[in-house]
């Protein structure tokens, strides 16, 4: 095993904040754990340049299930992070924690601290509504209201009082483009979402999303459900999107995450086994959990 | 080893318990819709002779063919408007707040196994309470406001269950939609829960406002009139303000129990007065009905899913 200190490779449980510097080069000695680990705490992590989110010894719990064991993961700033493991490995409720939708469930319990630009987001003085403006989800099934495309697209604006007709048409019509879909609902914008295709009705989604300005954009598993030419459009969109917005993306096709993510984060039964940049995670997985997922030994 | 012919015949007799049920189905449907029939048209036949401009418009008399409902078609409009609006915001507002607000905990689980419950306690027993609290404790009096409340009450637990009901049809993603947006639970409520669930809502009060227009017995219990020969004051008026809440004070009647009153009579006369007051009864239950109908089909005209 090399380490390899241009990355940032770090095994140690990073107990304090993770630091913003920009360049950041830890050239840590590489502790000899990397076959089979038995020491719980050693982890594999990644040090990012600009993080946006900070997740630190996150342990969430639904009742009596410890879904997450202390995950500390950064997630960089205009990047896309995908989260990948096999069901069940906590991908998800990661996900959720970091737009707080698993407040929604009951029973649920968190421990530790996930920051947004620095401050935490389950701090008491935080403004959930205003979090999940900031961070805007796209569900594994896409939910359209039941309304037209247009009101679909302008709900996150109507909701904080905008009424001005030309600035709600610009919104439409930026996001819509945006999410690709301009061009072929252009002409039933008043038409329902219900009429779209599947991969059409996704897309909507995200126009919806985008709508809000969010600075986040999380996807839980977007096309799990679309045939191949929509997850296409849907995978070339993150490409566009992630000059704008930081995306992180949940998915269980590994192509997937090799071919839009810039850092990958693998997760096995609620512990984050390694996380780093996509082509060394994929080319050269540090541990050998990691190896055996990507190779398709298990999962 | 089941062979191939074992399985098509299996499946000829599957077929069969198909068809089957279609007819089951169909019959069943049918013995409602007979009933109703037969009814409409006995009461009809009795009936039809006496309806008349002049039926509307007299008071009850001491001569059947002098003796109308208009005391008695007043009374239940008014009352059924009382009914109406207080009962539906009431249980809509109660079913919305148990399945979006409220914790899960026993005594919300107390709560509702109590209103399910509350939905089988017998009519009389509501106007027994009612003479206490509105009549006597409230002195509301034997008022059209008693009466409007009292079936609002018997009727808030059918109108409870059919907003959780329909509250709890609306898919989760759709609120997950609106929470994602930075939507509020109200907002969420709002723009969506109710009006996704709007239709079953309505339902759910068609149902319950049918059953609060033909009930007797809770009235007759807070001191309903049965012979009534003038109108409450009107609710507009010529001075201002224009709108006067004197009627709801006003003594009353309701065509049920002008029905009663008129059956229990001697005279055959009178019988066909109480006939023709059943079918009119039948004729107002049916147009509300067609009015929460057409309410129904123009919110699910508006969602497509």
């Amino acid at each position: 095993m090399v380490s390899n200190g241009t990355n940032g490779w770090n095994t140690q449980a990073l107990g304090g904040m993770m630091t913003l510097q920009e360049n950041n080069i830890v050239l840590k000695p590489k502790v000899a754990t990397t076959m089979l680990e038995p020491e719980a705490p050693s982890r594999e992590t990644a040090q990012v340049e600009r993080p946006i989110i900070n997740v630190e010894n996150v342990d969430f719990y639904y009742g009596m299930s410890h879904a997450l064991k202390s995950i500390t993961v950064t997630i960089p700033e205009k990047k896309a992070t995908a989260f990948i493991g096999p069901s069940g490995c906590g991908k998800t409720t990661l996900l959720r924690c970091l737009n707080r939708m698993n407040d929604l469930i009951l029973n649920t319990r968190l421990t530790g601290s996930i920051t947004l630009d620095g401050k935490d987001i389950y701090d008491a003085s935080t403004d959930v509504i205003n979090l999940r403006r900031r961070v805007g989800m796209i569900f594994q099934k896409w939910n359209p209201f039941p309304k037209s495309i247009y009101e679909n697209v302008v709900y996150g604006l109507r909701i904080v009082g905008v009424k001005d007709r030309h600035y709600l048409d610009m919104v439409v019509e930026r996001s819509l483009r945006r999410s690709a879909l301009w061009d072929e609902v252009k002409d039933s914008l008043h038409k329902s979402a219900a009429d779209l295709s599947g991969g059409q009705q996704q897309r909507l989604c995200i126009a919806r999303a985008l709508a809000v300005e969010p600075d986040v954009l999380l996807m839980d598993e977007p096309c799990s459900a679309l045939d191949p030419i929509s997850t296409a459009k849907i995978e070339e969109l993150i490409h566009e999107l992630k000059d704008t917005f930081t995306i992180v993306i949940v998915t269980h096709n590994m192509q997937q995450a090799a071919r839009v993510s810039d850092h990958t984060a693998f997760f096995y039964l609620g512990e984050l086994i390694e996380f780093g940049e996509t082509g060394k995670l994929f080319t050269m997985p540090v541990k050998r959990q990691t190896e055996d997922y990507i190779t398709g030994r298990f999962g | 080893m089941a062979k191939i012919e074992n399985i098509e015949t299996q499946l000829s007799i599957n077929k069969k318990f198909d068809g089957v049920f279609a007819l089951i189905g169909l019959l069943s449907t049918f013995v409602g819709m007979l009933t109703l029939a037969a009814l409409l048209v006995d009461l009809g036949m009795d009936g039809l002779t006496r309806i008349s401009y002049d039926f509307f418009t007299s008071f009850p008399s001491r001569f059947a063919s002098k003796a109308g409902i208009l005391s008695a078609w007043v009374g239940t409009t008014l009352v059924m408007l009382v009914t109406a609006f207080t009962a539906v915001p009431m249980g809509v507002g109660a079913g919305v707040y148990l399945e979006e607000y409220a914790p899960k905990n026993w005594f919300t689980a107390l709560i509702e196994i109590n209103i399910a419950n509350l939905a089988g306690v017998p009519s009389i027993v509501y106007g027994l309470m009612a003479l206490g609290l509105f009549v006597y404790q409230f002195r509301f009096g034997q008022s059209i406001l008693s009466a409007g409340l009292t079936l609002a009450l018997l009727i808030l637990p059918i109108v409870i269950v059919a907003t959780r009901e329909s509250v709890r049809a609306v898919p989760s993603s759709m609120r997950e939609a609106a929470y994602a947006l930075g939507a509020t639970k109200w907002e969420t409520t709002r723009d969506h829960v109710l009006p996704y669930s709007m239709g079953g809502i309505l339902t759910g009060v068609i149902i319950a406002l049918s059953r609060a227009i033909g009930e007797t017995a809770p009235l007759i219990t807070i001191g309903a009139l049965t012979f009534i020969a003038f109108l409450p004051d009107p609710p507009i008026t010529s001075e201002f303000p224009f709108i006067s809440f004197r009627w709801l004070m006003s003594p009353f009647s309701v065509m049920p129990i002008q029905m009663f009153n008129w059956v229990s009579r001697p005279q055959h006369e009178f019988h066909l007065n109480a006939a023709a007051t059943g079918l009119v009864l039948m004729l107002m239950t049916l147009a509300m009905n067609g009015v929460a109908i057409y309410f129904r089909y123009r919110f699910r005209k508006r969602i497509k899913w």
